[in-house]
């Protein structure tokens, strides 16, 4: 599984941050940077997380 | 916007339950109607071209040259939302707010000292729920803790909605005034705060007036949000003894334990009201142009489709979704600030005073009534 980011319709609230802070990390603008884009077995629910708990829609989670 | 204690009364309870969306009518005293459903709230939040919060009626204000919008993010749409946003962001960054944490500790702390010293019984809201907020607001911001007394009196009638309209306009209007000065002195004199960054990084994009807008925003922000979670908060706790003793002893457990309270104290009723901007549909209710929808936050955090047993505080649940802070492209910006503000106050107030009990019968604390805002007049407590 891939996660996909889309930085132009992130709004940088850090929810992804708080919620896979191995995963994800914010850039100075707290724009969403993904650190793995491929979430390992044991990250996958935190990531699931961070992409319902996403307020603009900017995360995906796409099988492969 | 009414509440029975901490939960929303029965009828807002039950319209989650009934088909279609009720009608009701804003604080402007329009038609409007309300959207309980989880599913439904985020749809509306979660898009804002097909609802707009552009459409609500202006305050009556008096006429001083300031446009009353600008500046304000929650009054604007994309694109010219994102354009504000985006300046604002870099500040609310969780590692940015991370970076504030040891001053949040010492506000905490100088806070809890005083009120050892002055000893019980005490005010929570006014010896610690209010000021800890208020203080790293102001630092954050720019703004002369001194002028406290001022601005939190202002802060605490702007979302006032028992006041006459035109007492809250003039009110609006005088924040207004103070922050232009405040705005004024920042780009003769830019500090280290956020007014002197938003002056010397984006001086030449921001017009006096829309800095004005985005600094009375977060300073009322800062204020009537954190300062209600900690009041209320401290409440429910100390009504549920064993969860408090989680959230003071095991650090583990403060952060699902705030993302609980925030679920179910959702002190934002509503935020901005939406209007519909052409015929569409909410979940497979059909709504009208024009049409204004009022989102309760509450019903929605209580909503037994997303949440079981949604009506209990349960500090031990698995994180449940909420949209205490909103959804979509206007969900909360200091998010990340008020959670840190939490996850010191909490632990560290519960720590400082192990016997902390409230000081009155739980059926005499008054709950605030009629604000945007809600939470406790005050909290008697003794330890």
């Amino acid at each position: 599984m891939r996660i996909q980011a889309d930085r132009e319709a992130c709004i940088g609230a850090g929810n992804c941050v708080l919620a896979a802070e191995d995963v994800f990390d914010q850039d100075d603008d707290a724009v969403v940077l993904v650190l793995q884009e491929e979430p390992s077995a044991d990250q996958v629910g935190e990531v699931r997380n961070a992409v319902a708990q996403c307020p603009s829609g900017a995360l995906k989670l796409v099988d492969d | 916007m009414q509440r029975d204690r901490f939960a929303p009364v029965p009828e807002t309870q039950a319209a989650r339950d009934e088909p279609g969306l009720i009608a009701i009518r804003t604080g402007f005293g329009t038609p409007a109607r309300l959207v309980t459903r989880y599913a439904d709230v985020r749809e509306v939040l979660g898009d804002a071209e097909r609802f707009t919060n552009t459409g609500l009626p202006r305050l009556p204000m008096p006429e001083d040259g300031i446009d009353p919008r600008a500046g304000n993010l929650l009054a604007t749409d994309p694109p010219e939302h994102t354009r504000l946003r985006r300046l604002l962001t870099g500040e609310f960054t969780v590692k940015r707010i991370r970076r504030l944490e040891p001053r949040i500790v010492e506000i905490v702390d100088d806070h809890l000292d005083a009120m050892a010293a002055a000893g019980p019984p005490a005010d929570l809201v006014s010896a610690f729920a209010l000021p800890v907020p208020s203080l790293v607001i102001c630092e954050l911001l720019g703004v002369p803790y001194d002028d406290r007394a001022e601005f939190q009196g202002r802060a605490a009638r702007q979302v006032d909605l028992s006041l006459p309209l035109e007492e809250r306009g003039r009110v609006a209007a005088e924040s207004r005034t103070y922050m232009g000065e405040l705005v004024d002195r920042a780009r003769t004199a830019p500090g280290d705060d956020m007014l002197g960054m938003l002056v010397r990084e984006h001086g030449d994009d921001l017009a006096r007036s829309e800095l004005i807008g985005i600094a009375s925003l977060l300073l009322i922000a800062g204020h009537e949000t954190t300062a209600n979670m900690l009041g209320l908060g401290t409440l429910a706790l100390l009504r549920a003894p064993e969860q408090l003793a989680l959230v003071r002893d095991e650090p583990g457990a403060v952060a699902p334990a705030i993302e609980e309270l925030l679920r179910f104290l959702s002190v934002v009723h509503s935020g901005i009201p939406r209007t519909v901007r052409h015929d569409t549909t909410v979940g497979d209710v059909p709504v009208a142009a024009g049409e204004v929808l009022v989102l309760s936050l509450p019903a929605a955090n209580r909503d037994p489709a997303v949440v079981e047993h949604p009506d209990d505080l349960d500090v031990t649940r698995a994180i449940a979704p909420h949209v205490a802070f909103g959804h979509g492209v206007h969900h909360c910006l200091g998010a990340p600030l008020a959670r840190a503000e939490m996850a010191v106050a909490f632990p560290a107030l519960f720590r400082r005073f192990p016997t902390l009990a409230p000081g009155i019968p739980f059926e005499e604390i008054e709950f605030r009534s009629a604000t945007i805002v809600h939470g406790l007049r005050a909290l008697p407590v003794t330890w």
